[in-house]
């Protein structure tokens, strides 16, 4: 139900998942213009500045994910319904994923054809990344944007805090990308169990700290 | 539960909020069809009672009981409490009907529209329950909130200054509710700052005073006149100026 409520939010405000990808388009257009014609050193930095833009975008995403219940104190509403409470950040940790997974796919044919990029990694670990990059990044983002719902200044708080906790995403996910990529393709397993085992941290400190970050 | 059973009994409820102690040895109980008034100044501990007696915040010592049983220590929520606080607990971009609907389906309950297309009619907002709620007056949206209580068909209500922006026709319509609830053996725990309010919905009333109930009494044959003398008095012995002097 929760998530059901969220993305009728959503559909009703735009106000995530048209904010995030607004972010993405703009970043494509400043990378495409700062980097002029040297194609060669943007093969370089490529899944990087891929990344760049997923982590600055999902954090405005992500920063929204309590915005809705804060104006009326909506998650007070939801902590009294019956039912066990990490449902709620469960469901929040669902819709932020399905919000950043769906910029990732929208966006990511954008990056290959406005950078002039050509496609020849492998789509499962490619898919496989986005998937993981993203869970990752909600896990923590879903974690940090409950505790700053309750902190005044939160919003200015969530990304500062957010940036050095997401580096280990970052790095994995750009480093998988690249071997993704590469030409001859390298194996960008290793890299993906790296970000796997910080999804799995990630996912459960929410689940496990959320009675804790109520009370905050 | 027994049918003498309290619906609600507190025991030397305490609650601290970082370093400090909100609540301090709170003790009260409310029976089936019982209704408990709070009066208090700002900052009293009010508001912090009910968020601990629905189950939102855990005490930090003492028991609560609600139904005849003990509250985890956690404090967990009951389908059969709610709460009608400060805010509304709904969303300002989501319609009146959309709102309630959202709120049936969570408590679960049967046939969730139809009985929010009831509550809306009910308290009086049926020609607006397709407008976003943040469109709505302060009245408005206070009678939506008590539409939304209404519609869980609560056995235990806690009320925190439920009249405050509602006009005459809509504080009618509470009276109405809460006397049918109090009929169906429904107990409710008010908070007010108004004497008369307090009179009119409780059969008892105490006060609450940094964090401790000081005084409290049953309500029948006390005149309003006779609860703020005893309010005040009380409000000047814990140090709260009852009243400001520019001379």
């Amino acid at each position: 139900m929760i998530v059901y409520k969220d993305f009728l939010l959503e559909f009703k405000m735009k106000d995530s998942w048209v904010t995030m990808m607004a972010f993405v388009v703009m970043v494509i257009f400043l990378f495409a213009f700062a980097l002029g014609a040297d194609w060669r050193r943007l093969d370089a930095i490529f899944p990087g500045i891929i990344w760049m833009a997923y982590l600055f975008a999902g954090i405005l995403g992500v920063g929204r994910t309590y915005g809705h219940e804060l104006p009326e104190e909506a998650l007070t509403g939801l902590m009294l319904a019956p039912g066990e409470r990490t449902w709620i950040i469960a469901a929040k940790m669902f819709v932020a994923f399905c919000f950043m997974f769906g910029m990732e796919l929208v966006a990511s044919p954008l990056f290959f054809i406005l950078l002039n990029q050509s496609w020849s990694g492998q789509w499962v670990p490619y898919l496989v990344t986005l998937a993981l990059g993203a869970w990752g990044f909600v896990g923590v983002g879903t974690l940090l944007s409950a505790l700053s719902a309750n902190v005044r200044g939160g919003e200015a708080l969530l990304p500062v805090l957010m940036a050095p906790l997401a580096v280990p995403v970052i790095i994995t996910a750009v480093e998988a990308t690249k071997a993704i990529l590469a030409s001859p393709h390298q194996n960008p397993w290793g890299w993906l169990e790296g970000l796997l085992a910080y999804d799995v941290i990630f996912s459960a400190l929410p689940l496990l700290l959320y009675e804790y970050l109520w009370e905050v | 539960m027994d049918k003498a059973e309290p619906v609600l009994r507190v025991k030397h409820l305490e609650k601290w909020i970082g370093e400090r102690r909100v609540l301090a040895n709170v003790s009260l109980e409310v029976g089936p069809g019982g209704g408990l008034a709070i009066l208090g100044p700002n900052g009293a501990g009010k508001s912090t009672l009910l968020k601990v007696v629905a189950g939102l915040w855990s005490p930090s010592a003492g028991e609560v009981w609600r139904f005849g049983a003990p509250m985890e220590d956690e404090g967990r929520p009951d389908p059969r409490v709610n709460l009608v606080g400060h805010h509304s607990f709904l969303y300002p971009a989501l319609s009146g009907l959309e709102n309630l609907e959202i709120y049936g389906r969570l408590y679960q309950i049967p046939r969730p529209r139809e009985r929010a297309l009831a509550a809306l009619e009910r308290f009086g907002l049926g020609w607006s329950s397709r407008d976003p709620v943040r469109t709505y007056s302060r009245g408005m949206k206070q009678r939506l909130t008590l539409a939304r209580a209404w519609m869980c068909q609560p056995q235990l209500l806690l009320l925190d200054e439920p009249y405050v922006g509602l006009d005459l026709p809509g504080q009618r319509l509470l009276d109405d509710w809460l006397e049918e609830h109090r009929r169906s053996g429904g107990a409710r725990l008010v908070i007010t700052h108004y004497p008369e309010e307090a009179l009119r919905v409780s059969d008892a009333v105490a006060i609450l005073i940094r964090g401790r109930l000081v005084w409290w009494a049953a309500t029948s044959g006390m005149s309003a006149d006779a609860l703020t003398r005893e309010y005040s008095g009380w409000l000047a012995k814990g140090g709260m100026a009852v009243s400001v002097s520019f001379g």
